[in-house]
């Protein structure tokens, strides 16, 4: 056997730099699962599973103190279909208008103001709920106005820029001929678009609704600025009155927190990082299924 | 009798003259071909007919195009005009749904809500474009499991469904295998009893079996045009002559 080519140690050391560079978020994931569910399954176990996740008071500083989280699940909940309800028709409608309506000088305009939206820090969000939206849903709603409500339209607001590009591209992705086919059979601009482009598209759009649920769930900073934190099971009626979501959980009382208590926040990721999983695991089933269309 | 009119039509796409003073009638319940090289003008020609070139930016017609005696240009309801005058494409483009909302789309966009009464449209539109048989029991299943040449028929029975006067055909056959090719050859001279009928076909063949005029372009203007078995035995023009001989083209 001949020498090896100097290509070919080139080759394998490129192959083991990129595979190292890959490997670096593989082994993040990996490290927090590890950490997480080693800290936070155990106190879960002493807890009682069933106990901490369907418990509905939060009294870490009682005796004995009470750590049930199911306050904070229905809080993310609510305010994460709260999301759903405000983001997703503004952002569909948004993303109809630009794949299909919208001038060309126009979307020179409006693409780059959505791609700005996307990178706005949550804190600003935040701020911008606390002295903007805040103030609005007590004049006109009633209550504090750090609210359920507050919170949902400020998240909305928040998913906007994703749910928009997802549909967008995705409705772009339709076939020109299909949109033919419709106007040649004599349909509207607009029927052609909602009644064929967009059902065409579906699997695209649930993909970015699915992904703009991701987003909302997760958002700490902004929700924690507006919510109003209260770790009380709500009724959907209630949406007046504060909440608190796992994120706010977490973030409001780790800094303080050790033992037991400790252990019940970090659960309280846990839990939150199952809700996560669960949705990119949806995302990837649609993204499959648009891949097989 | 004429069905269509089309007279001293000039077409732009932007700079670029496609059509030059095209003269021509359209005769109801016959099938016109139009022939000619690519780039000749043909599909442009055609898609103007119902006006599907409004689609296409930059695209300027003069000139006027008369359905019934009257013009399809300027202010026409460009919706009424294209369920008037339906268009079946060079590749099969069914939507992504069932065979059933296919056929019922155009009924619906024009208001039929009535079950029953879509139920009639799709399995009549259906058995004119002779395809019910092969789809009456999977008619819930998605269209795109269909093969090319059953898609393309699935098509023809979609535009039949709103009842047009004039069907449009832009190379129905040129994406299919002979079988299929055959199979809607025989049902377009079916379907010339009930409508007027205009294919643009690159196939010569085709256009002698089927037709019964044919228009001949070259770079934008209509060279010839007149009953096909005269254009196919004594072209009058040379050019005619040299492409349908196969001397070009």
């Amino acid at each position: 056997m001949g020498k090896r080519p100097l290509s070919f140690y080139k080759e394998l050391f490129a192959k083991i730099l990129f595979g190292i560079a890959a490997s670096a978020a593989v082994f993040a994931v990996g490290l927090i699962c590890v950490f997480l569910f080693s800290q936070g399954l155990p106190a879960m176990a002493e807890m009682g599973i069933w106990q901490f996740l369907t418990g509905t008071e939060w009294r870490p500083t009682w005796n004995p103190p009470l750590y049930g989280i199911l306050p904070m699940i229905v809080g993310s909940l609510y305010v994460t279909a709260g999301a759903i309800l405000f983001g997703v028709p503004i952002g569909i409608f948004a993303a109809v208008f630009m794949a299909e309506m919208c001038p060309k000088g126009v979307y020179r305009f409006l693409k780059p103001a959505i791609n700005l939206l996307a990178g706005i820090p949550s804190v600003v969000f935040g701020y911008f709920g606390m002295v903007i939206l805040v103030p609005f849903v007590r004049e006109n709603f009633g209550g504090t106005g750090n609210s359920i409500l507050t919170a949902s339209i400020l998240l909305g607001m928040m998913i906007l820029p994703t749910v928009i590009t997802i549909s967008e591209s995705a409705m772009r992705a339709v076939p020109r001929h299909i949109y033919e086919g419709a106007v040649a059979l004599g349909a509207s601009r607009e029927r052609a678009v909602f009644f064929t482009i967009l059902p065409a598209a579906k699997s695209g759009v649930m993909a970015a609704v699915v992904l703009g649920v991701g987003r909302a769930i997760g958002e700490t900073m902004a929700v924690r600025m507006v919510a109003g934190n209260q770790a009380i099971l709500r009724a959907p009626n209630e949406f007046l009155m504060g909440v608190r979501t796992m994120t706010s959980n977490v973030v409001l009382e780790l800094g303080y927190a050790y033992g037991d208590h400790r252990a019940a926040l970090i659960a309280t990721g846990v839990v939150l990082f199952v809700f996560v999983m669960i949705i990119n695991v949806l995302f990837s089933l649609l993204k499959k299924k648009e891949g097989a269309r | 009798m004429k069905k269509l009119a089309i007279e001293n039509v000039d077409l732009w796409y932007n700079d670029f003259q496609a059509l030059k003073g095209i003269n021509m009638d359209i005769e109801a319940k016959k099938i016109t071909a139009f022939i000619g090289p690519s780039g000749c003008g043909k599909s442009t020609l055609i898609k103007s007919l119902n006006r599907m070139n409004d689609l296409v930016e930059g695209c300027k017609i003069t000139g006027d195009i008369k359905l019934d005696g009257e013009s399809i240009l300027g202010g026409t309801d460009v919706n009424q005009l294209r369920k008037r005058v339906g268009m079946v494409f060079q590749k099969p483009n069914p939507f992504p749904m069932s065979i059933y909302d296919n056929i019922a789309y155009g009924p619906r966009t024009h208001g039929v809500r009535s079950r029953a009464a879509l139920d009639e449209i799709v399995e009549k539109s259906l058995k004119d474009a002779a395809i019910w048989e092969e789809t009456k029991d999977r008619l819930k299943r998605s269209a795109l499991s269909l093969s090319g040449g059953q898609q393309q028929r699935l098509c023809i029975a979609r535009s039949l469904a709103v009842e047009p006067e004039v069907l449009l055909m832009d190379e129905p056959t040129s994406a299919l295998d002979p079988i299929s090719t055959a199979k809607i050859e025989e049902l377009v001279i079916h379907l010339k009893k009930s409508y007027t009928v205009v294919i643009v076909t690159h196939n010569m063949q085709q256009a002698t079996r089927i037709s019964d005029s044919t228009g001949f372009f070259l770079l934008g203007e209509l060279v010839e045009f007149g009953k096909t078995s005269d254009i196919f035995s004594m072209p009058k023009d040379k050019r005619c002559e040299d492409y349908i001989t196969g001397r070009f083209g």
